[in-house]
């Protein structure tokens, strides 16, 4: 019989064995797929990219009206989502003690959070592109607004849930009303958190492509006019990778490394940001 | 049950009880707190003592479900009336806590943060208020090259002084102290006893603590709580030497608690 500590070593290392392989298992799809899209899209990389507008088939031509659309949409909803979402969360955060409006607010944010993004894209669809009756670009901004929303609340009251009930009471013990805590201490002691959840919720619209299939379309051209169809890079990634040029497939390949990218720049900067703040805890 | 004869009462207790929902938290305690002395809760953890702490100020009130009845009478205002502004109150009252609170901004703006509330001073007045207050909280030496750093950046003890001097940059009448060396090291400890020596001239204080060499090194007249009731007041000296109810000299002789 085996002895009780031998025993227990001998399930701690089968434990470990099989969570390494999981382990491996997840990363290695993982570097394929990040693998696969560096193989492919960064030989196409160049400054052309940055230049010039998308092609036609069979000619030369770059992602400019692409990533500006893509650009100019996400900082848009990111203007429209952000305030609405630390004002939601820290009503819920801050005020949400009592009553029934937080708690059924909490449930309908969760919902919100996990629905499918295509969803969002169809209902924009439903209440602003039919009737105004074109695609544009304020319906995608829209749409990817209402992605924000829901994870700027979400990060918002939890990262004031983190701020330690005493710091409220000590400023409310100065006399400060409730207002002034909230404007001077807890929003002011949450910064960072809110800050990265804002830049996370960047990095996810950034790449959201089916709100935006419904919503702003695409353009071939360069567009100023959000009131048009606009160029963005998921939706030109899905249609030049669908086409059978070649060309074109280049040119996706070359999109979705560069949104990859953004999307880790973004999250490094998350990261950064949320870091300075961890020393003072 | 009020055995000291307290002749200058700046607060007068009476049948004060406390519900936290159904649960009887202060059982109608009456007691005097004597004006510009230092005046000390003790008890085992659950008595009551910090509660009793929070009715001074209406700290309470933040919270559904928390109740006070009866009087708590400070310069002849009944403060648990519904009349009493809230904001008056506090600026009356301060308070620190037992884990050092320093506000996200700098050492300068977390001594103006209160004052800004009730005065609009100018920059040399509100310079000299923010001087003024960290002498009296015996920091001013420590942090006077450094107003404009993060409050944070502070020590645990000198973090408390600040809030010490945050808490009488206000210029209140009285201060409440809820265990405010229980989170710090015995110099750091020791810079606050000290501290609350020099208060008392100018300051009504309130300290709970759950050290009772502390409760009988700082304080003047000691109340012992148990289960919500105020079992014994008195002089400190008297309440540590010859208590006249057995609880008592059990809890601080150390049979119990």
């Amino acid at each position: 019989m085996l002895s009780l500590y031998a025993r227990r070593r001998l399930i701690n290392n089968f434990n470990l064995t099989i969570s390494l392989l999981a382990m491996v298992f997840g990363l290695f799809w993982l570097v394929w797929i990040l693998w696969t899209l560096v193989a492919q899209g960064f030989h196409v990389l160049s400054l052309t990219l940055f230049t010039q507008m998308t092609p036609p088939p069979g000619s030369n031509g770059g992602l400019l009206n692409a990533i500006a659309g893509s650009f100019v949409m996400t900082m848009i909803a990111a203007l429209i989502g952000t305030p609405i979402g630390i004002l939601a969360g820290t009503y819920l955060a801050e005020f949400g003690q009592r009553g029934w409006l937080a708690p059924t607010t909490r449930f309908v944010n969760d919902i919100l959070l996990s629905a499918p993004s295509i969803v969002i894209g169809l209902f924009v669809y439903e209440i602003y592109v039919i009737n105004v009756g074109h695609f544009s670009g304020w319906a995608g901004s829209l749409a990817l607004a209402l992605i924000v929303i829901p994870v700027v609340v979400r990060t918002t009251e939890n990262m004031l849930r983190l701020v330690p009930n005493s710091l409220r009471e000590a400023a409310a013990a100065l006399g400060a009303p409730q207002w002034k805590v909230i404007m001077l201490v807890t929003l002011r002691a949450s910064t960072t958190g809110i800050l990265t959840g804002i830049l996370l919720a960047v990095a996810r619209i950034s790449g959201e492509t089916a709100p935006l299939l419904f919503t702003a379309l695409n353009n071939q051209f360069w567009s100023s006019n959000m009131n048009q169809p606009m160029a963005n890079l998921p939706v030109v990634i899905f249609q030049f990778a669908m086409s059978p040029y070649e060309d074109w497939q280049r040119l996706a390949w070359a999109g979705a490394l560069l949104i990859t990218f953004m999307v880790l720049a973004l999250n490094i900067l998350a990261r950064i940001f949320f870091r300075q703040k961890a020393p003072s805890h | 049950m009020n055995d000291a004869v307290i002749t200058n009462p700046k607060i007068i207790l009476k049948d004060l009880n406390f519900h936290y929902g159904l649960f009887h938290a202060l059982k109608s305690v009456n007691l005097s707190i004597p004006e510009k002395k230092v005046t000390a809760f003790i008890g085992p953890s659950g008595c009551g003592k910090s509660t009793l702490l929070r009715t001074f100020n209406r700290m309470y009130e933040l919270y559904p479900k928390q109740v006070a009845t009866g009087e708590i009478i400070l310069d002849g205002e009944n403060i648990l009336d519904a009349q009493q502004d809230l904001n008056r109150l506090r600026a009356k009252v301060g308070m620190v806590f037992q884990k050092p609170t320093p506000f996200p901004m700098s050492i300068f703006d977390n001594i103006t943060f209160g004052v800004k509330l009730y005065e609009s001073l100018n920059k040399r007045d509100m310079a000299d208020r923010v001087e003024w207050a960290l002498r009296k909280a015996a920091l001013w030496n420590e942090v006077k090259d450094k107003l404009k750093q993060n409050g944070n950046s502070l020590s645990g003890g000198q973090q408390q002084r600040l809030c010490i001097a945050r808490a009488i940059a206000v210029r209140p009448e009285e201060v409440l102290l809820d265990e405010p060396a229980s989170a710090l090291d015995p110099i750091s400890t020791a810079h606050i006893e000290e501290l609350i020596h020099e208060l008392k001239k100018d300051y009504t204080i309130i300290i709970v603590t759950h050290n009772m060499q502390q409760a009988a090194r700082v304080s003047d007249y000691t109340a012992y709580m148990y289960l919500g009731e105020l079992i014994e007041f008195g002089n400190t000296d008297m309440i540590f030497t010859t208590p006249k109810k057995t609880a008592t000299e059990d809890y601080i002789t150390g049979k119990f608690g």
